[in-house]
């Protein structure tokens, strides 16, 4: 019996939209080394759309896996949308994550909920659409 | 190609200690507490790998008890120690912080019971100082229980000279060598240990047996009612196959120790100089007084569990202490006890060589570790905190 599922493997071998943007509109961490997972998650905002996302991260296989996944969730969607990103659509899309690892969703998603938090207050007058 | 470096988790069985087993299995299948001649030949093969474990530690046969493996012998020595204390009224325990789980988690229950615990410091070698164990025991101690050599670390502790301070103060004394047996001499008489714990898989035997070593006129305390097996002290008919298979693997791992632990030792100090060679990195533990095949490092910046998982893509098995391998928040107990903070803790790696490692092998493991941290640094949000100094190296 495998740790993780194929699809947690998969994006935990091949990581999506890894890196960093230079001139992001808003960044946003969650985590921290003490407890082992740090995950931080760069935005481009254009038209209210997330035209790009990247991520860096510092943390298990399924923390890689779903800061990965939640990149590709978000990327493309409008920011209203990417606001109603939940950890248990992270895990699930990832076809499960164990029990003890349901942590790192929570954090990708703490980690997107602060980058726009970042844009929002670079950007007041979108706050109050 | 494909390394397996975790020894410390459990070896693969020697054929001699395989052929040991299945001739039991084919040929003695009897039960050794049976009076015909069936059983009888059962119970040969039990008292000749008695005799054959006494030899290997400087014990006599009648004081090696056949248990499942180290955790029940670490459970059974302790409950023993605890009982023969209480009797006298002494109820204080010394030990370590870093010992196993089947001892820390034992030491716990019996605080629960009404006994003290007193745990003295490995510093950041992980060795324990005889002055400061000297000084620790009290007229109620009634146990002193160290490790002969960490699993984790690899440290090896001066042994006899802790047997000599309990000796002089009248103090039994117990160690844990499930990682020591079949690597290191072992003479329990010259080394002044009381109890000692052993199991058979770490050294090219089989799963689910070991034993414990128990000196003349120490009163056992049963962990196992039932039948009068292993003169009444641990009930159940015995796993001959297994025993034999221990006694077979543990007469070869004694024959060989010299050889092998100069070969081991040789590539082990190799892989410690290739690792060393990552940047911000340290060798966990005393880089001269531990086991032959033990290699234990702190990575900054990543984190354990996917290091190991890539290396396994790489052919590579490992382990770590990181708390994600562990199934609980906190990283290792060892690492925290030799004074590594959570951080770095989280990026260790522990590769632990078998007999038949190979300088090329090694080479294999220097060059995918290093390539394995470099990636994972190389998108890790705390490795460029530590590059851009908005926090300072560790290591």
């Amino acid at each position: 019996m495998a740790l993780y599922s194929e699809k947690v493997m998969d994006h935990f071998r091949n990581p999506r939209n890894v890196g960093v943007i230079e001139d992001a509109d808003g960044i946003g961490e969650a985590g921290n080394a003490k407890c082992g997972d740090i995950m931080k998650m760069y935005l481009k905002v254009d038209d209210d759309v997330i035209s790009d996302v990247k991520f860096e991260t510092f943390g298990c296989g399924s923390a890689i896996a779903s800061s990965s996944m939640a990149t590709e969730l978000i990327k493309g969607k409008p920011i209203a949308e990417a606001m109603q990103l939940t950890n248990k659509a992270v895990a699930e899309a990832l076809d499960g994550l164990p029990a003890y690892k349901m942590h790192c969703s929570v954090l990708a998603e703490e980690a997107i909920q602060a980058a726009l938090e970042d844009y929002y207050s670079k950007h007041p007058e979108k706050a109050s659409n | 190609m494909k390394v397996y470096a975790d020894n410390a988790a459990t070896t693969k069985m020697s054929p001699t200690a395989i052929s040991a087993m299945v001739a039991v299995m084919e040929n003695d299948f009897g039960n050794p507490s049976s009076l015909y001649s069936i059983g009888q030949s059962a119970k040969e093969v039990l008292e000749q790998a008695r005799s054959d474990i006494a030899a290997v530690i400087n014990a006599d046969p009648q004081e090696i008890l056949f248990t499942s493996g180290g955790s029940e012998a670490d459970n059974q020595a302790l409950r023993s120690a605890a009982e023969i204390g209480r009797k006298k009224g002494k109820k204080h325990i010394i030990s370590t912080p870093f010992e196993h789980h089947a001892i820390l988690h034992t030491l716990n229950k019996l605080e629960q019971e009404g006994y003290e615990v007193t745990l003295l410091p490995v510093h950041e070698e992980g060795i324990v100082r005889i002055e400061e164990l000297e000084a620790a025991i009290r007229e109620d101690t009634c146990l002193v229980t160290i490790m002969f050599a960490n699993n984790e670390i690899g440290t090896v502790q001066p042994i006899a000279e802790i047997g000599e301070v309990c000796h002089k103060h009248g103090v039994l004394f117990h160690t844990d060598a499930v990682q020591a047996a079949g690597h290191l001499p072992i003479d329990v008489k010259a080394m002044h240990i009381d109890m000692l714990s052993s199991s058979a898989h770490k050294y090219h035997g089989p799963k689910g047996v070991g034993f414990l070593y128990a000196r003349k006129g120490i009163a056992l305390t049963n962990l196992i009612e039932g039948g009068a097996q292993e003169k009444g002290k641990r009930a159940g008919t015995e796993n001959v196959p297994g025993i034999a298979a221990m006694a077979a693997a543990l007469k070869e791992a004694a024959g060989h120790m010299t050889e092998n632990a100069r070969h081991q030792s040789a590539l082990r100090d190799r892989l410690i100089k290739g690792l060393s060679e990552i940047p911000h990195s340290a060798l966990n533990g005393d880089a001269v007084h531990r086991l032959p095949g033990n290699v234990n490092f702190c990575f900054e910046g990543i984190e354990g569990e996917s290091l190991l998982l890539l290396l396994d893509d790489r052919g590579i098995s490992a382990s770590s202490g990181s708390a994600c391998t562990s199934g609980s928040l906190d990283p290792s107990h060892v690492l925290l006890s030799i004074g590594r903070v959570h951080d770095v803790a989280h990026g260790s790696l522990r590769l632990t060589l078998g007999e038949d490692i190979t300088e090329e092998e090694v080479d294999y493991l220097i060059r995918n570790v290093q390539e394995v941290v470099d990636y994972l640094r190389s998108f890790s949000p705390f490795w460029r905190d530590l590059e851009d100094g908005k926090r300072p190296h560790i290591l």
